[in-house]
């Protein structure tokens, strides 16, 4: 029995049950209010699961293990961004937008400002938001296909998309809702029940924390028996190996295969007045016992060279010199070691290099090789590590990061349209304090894989593969059969975090389609079945275009697309639903102008970041600069509320006239009468 | 649409605006309090990273200090505020229909 049919049989028994209670569910939809809001009269409970549901996509099951597992605390500020993300949203925005009672964000728009105008710009960002939020959930499905079965990227894409898109033309909001409660569930089972298992045949996650603790200078290990995959450069950057500093290591290669190296530097990134340090002194080729000559001469020529039949690179450490003496720094010697780059990638091995035919010393240690890439367990396992010092200023990208995450939740418009499945503002509140609860539940058990990961499947390292943690983990079970029963839970688990989250994006899209281009600003006059029939259509029409997308970003990060819609939403979505709600001096005209200054604005920074590290575009920027580029949200979300309160000053005679009761319906509780939905279900 | 709910209330425009502020200040005086708690986490804990490395990394069953507070009991910190303020504003919200009804 091949290796890949258990886990399938658990996708496809998923798939079979996403259908299956969407259909069932289907069957009560009948009437507009059910496809768009459910009729306003889902339970808390219900209600929270499926919010949960939702929110779970692919960047919080697969990404959030291998952020931790590639770079340690800091990445935990996501999931509790993640998840903080919901009181901001419970303080400020749940109950208010609940009680104004729209349909969507831009009814909230139109309704709140009088203005039709309004509502355009806003469905633009849903659809903005909800696109980027899309792609990284159709790469989720292509990886994970391709890791379970070895499907191409693309079938995983075409089965995920076609079933949500089926499911979501068929139901809308009432049919996902309960599709999305059972997915919440299955997700929390998925994540938690096969990491107990892993600890319980490993150590408990307070052990395995400890073992990295007790190891300050060392750092993720690998069996010298694993063989793991260096990238080529097709898969750029993820195409080099930055050698370990602590260790001689050796790279083996396989004598069958052909590989080719394009460029050899140093790891640590040179500093003005520091000596040179060339290639040959960082790699040494070994070949049947003894250096190379010939390739020695290849390596130090700095030209791209192929490796074939079975060479060893043995990797130096090197003490960084000024004027010929060593660098030091709190009292330790500075090191660098080589950065390799590959042209062509293929399957090595690494060693701990014992024999030296030149001192003759032998390394008297046992332990693993140190694994490439792999920050040291100190930087790891401590705050400020390689993710937010990158730039050279942690603290402020630290901050930065947490307000985007903070914000960003507060302003995602397909979670967003939930709260508006409640029967009032009191019950959204509930609501939103189940949701926490829920997905703490499930976040904390997110970070755990990444330590799993960091400890027992330092092969990963190698080729950047971070996303996949969660579902190869569960392989190393020495029961094979149990093994693959394992990896079938989270690999359905990874298919219900991407169906879920795009259903819920299709909605949203289709909502603001069907709803709120067609019946609102192309037929006014449309019947309610004209609108229903246009929501389909505009699920199918979306479903596709989704999947088109997805099939364009194979090489982008999960966590980075992710993290564009979080930045997009963080500087246009919240400031609007905080001052929208809050204060009754925002006009029309400030609160748009915020809303395209900020979202737009911290879009181009994120864009032209990305470009500059895929080296598409040059530009020689401060670092300063650089970390602001890379997390705008603590510049962008001030410059959004500022601009919105500047130009709501400036043009406060267009505040509507009846400012007042608008802002009345906003907060009067229910049992006052004067708050009646903008749309009546 | 839009002016079915001015048409319906006997309210004059001043009462509305003071019935507006009064709501909204009471709401809003809650809402900021639990927020400036939940911000000076947000604020302090990298502080406390920065400034007090070692603490930081005191080991607590395995655990460093800091990532126990990060990783795991962050999220029971923040049920305990949310539903403070859930039943907080519950109870306001009925004490201000009940006056505002008098």
């Amino acid at each position: 029995m091949s290796d890949g049919i258990i886990p399938l049989l658990f996708v496809v028994a998923m798939i079979v049950a996403t259908v299956a209670i969407g259909m069932i569910a289907t069957k009560k939809a009948h009437t507009t209010a059910d496809f768009f809001v459910a009729a306003r009269s889902v339970g808390v409970m219900m209600n929270a699961s499926a919010i949960s549901g939702e929110y779970l996509s692919a960047a919080s099951f697969m990404g959030i293990a291998g952020l931790v597992m590639k770079n340690g605390y800091d990445s935990l500020w996501y999931p509790v961004g993640y998840a903080a993300g919901y009181l901001f949203l419970l303080l400020f925005i749940a109950g208010p937008l609940r009680r104004f009672g729209a349909y969507t964000i831009p009814d909230f728009a139109q309704g709140r400002f009088d203005s039709p105008m309004f509502r355009k710009i806003a469905v633009i960002f849903v659809l903005f938001i909800g696109f980027f939020y899309t792609m990284p959930q159709m790469k989720g499905a292509g990886v994970t296909m391709s890791i379970i079965l070895g499907w191409p990227y693309w079938a995983g894409i075409l089965v995920v998309g076609t079933v949500i898109t089926f499911n979501v033309a068929m139901g809308g909001m009432k049919g996902i809702t309960l599709v999305q409660a059972f997915q919440y569930w299955a997700k929390l089972f998925a994540v938690s029940l096969p990491l107990f298992i892993l600890m319980a045949v490993f150590a408990p996650y307070n052990t395995e924390l400890g073992s990295v603790g007790a190891d300050p200078k060392g750092a993720a290990r690998i069996n010298s028996m694993d063989t793991a995959t260096v990238n080529g450069i097709e898969k750029a950057p993820l195409n080099a190996l930055s050698m370990p500093t602590a260790e001689t290591t050796a790279i083996m290669f396989e004598s069958d295969k052909t590989y080719r190296v394009s460029k050899i530097t140093t790891a640590r990134k040179p500093e003005k007045g520091e000596d040179p340090i060339m290639p040959e002194q960082l790699v040494r080729p070994v070949k049947g016992g003894t250096d190379t000559q010939d390739l020695k001469a290849m390596v130090a020529s700095g030209k791209p060279f192929d490796i074939t039949g079975g060479l060893i690179l043995v990797c130096d450490p090197v003490a960084v010199t000024i004027d010929g003496k060593p660098l030091m720094k709190d009292g330790k010697l500075v090191k660098t070691s080589a950065k390799i780059e590959f042209e062509k990638g293929g399957p090595v091995t690494f060693n701990v290099a014992r024999a030296r035919t030149t001192s003759g010393a032998m390394k008297a240690t046992e332990a693993d090789p140190i694994v490439p890439n792999s920050p040291s367990n100190s930087k790891w396992l401590n705050p400020f590590g390689p993710m937010t010092s990158k730039w050279g200023y942690p603290l402020l990208y630290t901050y930065s990061l947490i307000i985007a995450l903070v914000c960003g939740t507060a302003g995602l418009p397909h979670i967003l349209v939930r709260f508006y499945t409640n029967p009032d503002g009191r019950s959204a509140k509930r609501t939103t304090l189940w949701v926490m609860v829920m997905l703490g539940a499930f976040y904390v058990f997110t970070p755990m894989w990444g330590v799993m990961g960091r400890l027992h499947m330092a092969q990963l390292y190698v080729n950047g593969g971070f996303d996949t943690a969660v579902i190869k983990l569960p392989t190393l079970l020495d029961n094979k059969l149990f093994a693959q029963i394992l990896s079938g839970v989270t690999s359905a688990g990874a298919f219900a975090a991407f169906m879920s989250t795009f259903s819920g994006l299709l909605v949203s899209m289709s909502g603001a389609f069907a709803h709120d281009i067609y019946g609102r600003i192309l037929r006014p006059t449309a019947s309610p079945q004209d609108r229903l029939r246009a929501f389909k259509v505009a699920a199918i029409g979306v479903g596709i275009v989704s999947m088109g997308l997805g099939l364009m970003v194979e090489t982008f990060d999960i966590a980075t697309m992710v993290g564009w819609a979080f930045a997009i939403g963080a500087a246009s979505y919240f400031p609007l639903l905080l001052l929208g709600s809050w204060w009754k001096g925002l006009t029309k005209y400030g609160a748009a102008a915020g809303m395209l200054l900020g979202g737009l604005l911290s879009l181009a920074a994120i864009v032209t970041n990305m470009l500059l590290d895929k080296k598409v575009l040059t530009m020689d920027l401060p670092p300063l600069v650089r970390a602001l580029m890379e997390q705008p949200a603590i510049w962008g979300v001030p410059l959004s509320i500022l601009t919105m309160i500047v130009v709501s000053k400036a043009t406060k005679d267009k505040l509507p006239s009846d400012v007042t009761w608008k802002m009345l319906k906003l907060h009067a509780p229910e049992e006052m009468g004067l708050s009646k939905d903008y749309i009546e279900a | 649409m839009k002016d079915d709910i001015a048409v319906e209330s006997k309210l004059s425009a001043q009462d509305a605006e003071d019935l507006m502020n009064r709501v909204m200040r009471r709401q809003a005086g809650l809402s900021l309090q639990v927020a400036a708690v939940f911000i000076a986490i947000l604020i302090i804990l990298p502080l406390f990273n920065l400034y007090a490395p070692e603490l930081a990394a005191t080991s607590i069953l395995g655990f460093p200090l800091t990532w126990l507070m990060l990783g795991v009991l962050f999220y029971p910190i923040t049920w305990i505020l949310s539903s403070y303020f859930v039943s907080k504003s519950d109870e306001i919200e009925t004490q201000i229909s009940r006056e505002e009804q008098q």
